[in-house]
């Protein structure tokens, strides 16, 4: 088998092929970049239940529209994602229960109410699909619905990128010199919010943290500035995008699952052979004279 | 730049009810260089938080003349800040730009060339490219000193600003604070060394949570004076009876 149908024959060959392999790029354009400041404000397991949060949103929007359509589901999702951050915001600022706590607790019965409503209506197969995502099945729609989005996130993080670092870095000094940094954190929280919504329907809400939160760990394992790292968690997210494909493609395997489990081998082997990696300590480098 | 005094009047700060600053009136002249001190839990972080605006007063006012919130420089006790962030020296200095440049303002050269004389003011010439994570505990003071001195604030606030410093370090950063004090700025700054304090702060305010002695150093710091203030902090009471208002004319 050559080259050219290993790699590139899938996606000559198939639209839904070459959809679902923008889709994942626009994706990994958008949630990378938000994956990394997420987790630079050790904020990585707010992700992960904010994508559980979404899913009794989209499961309302998926009782309206009466089947999987994307726009009720998203547009449900948003609102439900944004209700959570919201009132987990308010819970720990008025009450002594940290933010990750009182995340945890709204995510669960975000996550059981969801449940619940598609199992009321729905067959097992739509809980599937909105659990684990249909990659391969997106259509135009969808993917101007998630191109937008990373386009929105870009455009947003490129504008607000200085109030928001410094918001990361030292709150307390932004607030000492008059820089509304809640309105920041709240934007940021809403870009989370709206690339998990774009996430969902290529991976479902069980994993669309995982294009988020993988190459923002590796971009951190291998670089040490912040441009740098958004940089190699966009491009790591795309990478695994195109080879999850390609191997699911081959191998007859579920795409979504597929493809975070090569973001997970690049983390893997990034923990191996990076230059901040664990290995490293046990072939240590002579030290330099300065 | 405004030189500005500070004046506290009747101001309490209390966590859960129970007073962390009590009553507590005075004045930071103008260009006055102040050192608070006083014995573990008197309430001197407390007094600065309040004086940034970052905790509510239960009573009295924090009097600022004309001066904007954000004509003060703070520096917070420095555990407050993950070292391990991918930022640079030279950008984090230049976050004291923030009142000319702001969220969305271009850096000016001018204020790029006043972080470079800002570094090598602190001894960390040329260090504008290494990361904050690359340095040590003194060295990223110096980086925070740095930040406070292209903030230009006629006030400063300083939390504990030399503990777990080395003494090369201490001395440096006094220089800094020296300066400002000659330029005319008010500084303020939290200290738990006295000898540092009688060596280098005009001004005393000996605090345990009410105001034990504020006066010229060598009259606030003497021995009886001290020994008040530990056995004032020292009385804590679970079961302590509601603090009725003085009238003004007592206080």
């Amino acid at each position: 088998m050559s080259v050219y149908h290993l790699l590139i024959a899938p996606f000559v060959d198939y639209g839904f092929m070459r959809r679902a392999l923008v889709a994942c790029i626009a994706l990994g354009l958008g949630s990378g970049p938000v994956g990394v400041l997420l987790m630079l404000r050790r904020m990585s397991l707010v992700g992960d239940a904010m994508s559980h949060a979404i899913l009794p949103g989209a499961a309302i929007g998926f009782l309206i529209a009466g089947g999987l359509s994307l726009p009720a589901m998203g547009l449900g999702g948003l609102v439900a994602g944004l209700s959570v951050a919201l009132l987990s915001g308010l819970v720990s600022r008025t009450t002594p229960l940290r933010e990750d706590a009182s995340f945890a607790s709204f995510y669960l019965a975000s996550l059981a109410l969801g449940v619940l409503i598609i199992s009321l209506r729905g067959s097992n197969i739509d809980l599937l699909h909105v659990l684990f995502g249909t990659i391969l099945a997106i259509d135009a729609t969808a993917l101007f619905f998630v191109g937008g989005i990373a386009s929105l996130s870009l455009v947003v993080l490129a504008i607000v990128y200085r109030p928001l670092v410094a918001e990361c870095f030292d709150p307390g000094f932004l607030r000492a010199v008059g820089g509304r940094g809640p309105l920041y954190h709240l934007l940021f929280l809403f870009l989370v919010v709206i690339n998990l919504v774009a996430g969902f329907q290529a991976l479902g809400t069980l994993m669309a943290v995982g294009l988020m939160m993988l190459p923002a760990a590796v971009a951190q394992l291998w670089a040490r500035t912040l441009p740098v790292m958004v940089v190699i968690a966009a491009g790591t997210a795309a990478v695994s995008g195109l080879f999850g494909l390609i191997i699911s493609f081959h191998l007859g395997l579920a795409s979504g699952p597929t493809i975070i489990l090569t973001a997970s081998l690049i983390y893997g082997g990034s923990i191996l052979i990076g230059p901040s990696a664990a290995v490293r300590k046990y072939f240590p480098r002579p030290h330099l004279t300065g | 730049m405004t030189h500005a005094a500070i004046r506290l009047r009747d101001v309490t700060i209390a966590y859960d009810r129970h007073p962390a600053v009590h009553h507590l009136n005075g004045t930071f002249a103008a260009g006055s260089l102040t050192a608070v001190v006083g014995p573990n839990g008197a309430g001197k972080s407390t007094l600065l938080r309040a004086m940034m605006g970052e905790l509510p007063l239960e009573s009295g006012v924090i009097e600022r003349d004309v001066l904007p919130v954000t004509d003060i420089g703070y520096l917070p006790q420095a555990a407050e800040i993950d070292r391990r962030f991918p930022l640079t020296v030279g950008d984090t200095v230049l976050l004291g730009a923030w009142r000319q440049a702001g969220a969305f303002g271009a850096i000016s050269a001018t204020s790029a060339s006043e972080a470079r004389c800002a570094l090598s003011a602190v001894g960390l010439e040329g260090f504008e490219r290494r990361h904050i994570g690359s340095l040590s505990a003194g060295q990223f003071q110096r980086v925070l000193f740095a930040r406070l001195l292209l903030q230009d604030a006629g006030v400063i606030l300083l939390d504990e600003p030399f503990t777990a410093i080395d003494a090369r370090t201490t001395r440096d950063l006094l220089g800094i604070v020296q300066r400002w004090h000659r330029d005319g700025r008010t500084v303020i700054a939290v200290l738990d060394d006295f000898e540092q304090v009688r060596a280098h702060f005009p001004q005393t305010l000996l605090l345990a949570r009410e105001s034990v002695s504020s006066a010229p150093t060598e009259t606030a710091m003497t021995a009886a004076n001290l020994l008040r203030a530990r056995t004032m902090a020292e009385r804590w009471d679970e079961g302590a009876a509601i603090c009725e208002p003085r009238d003004e004319s007592a206080a």
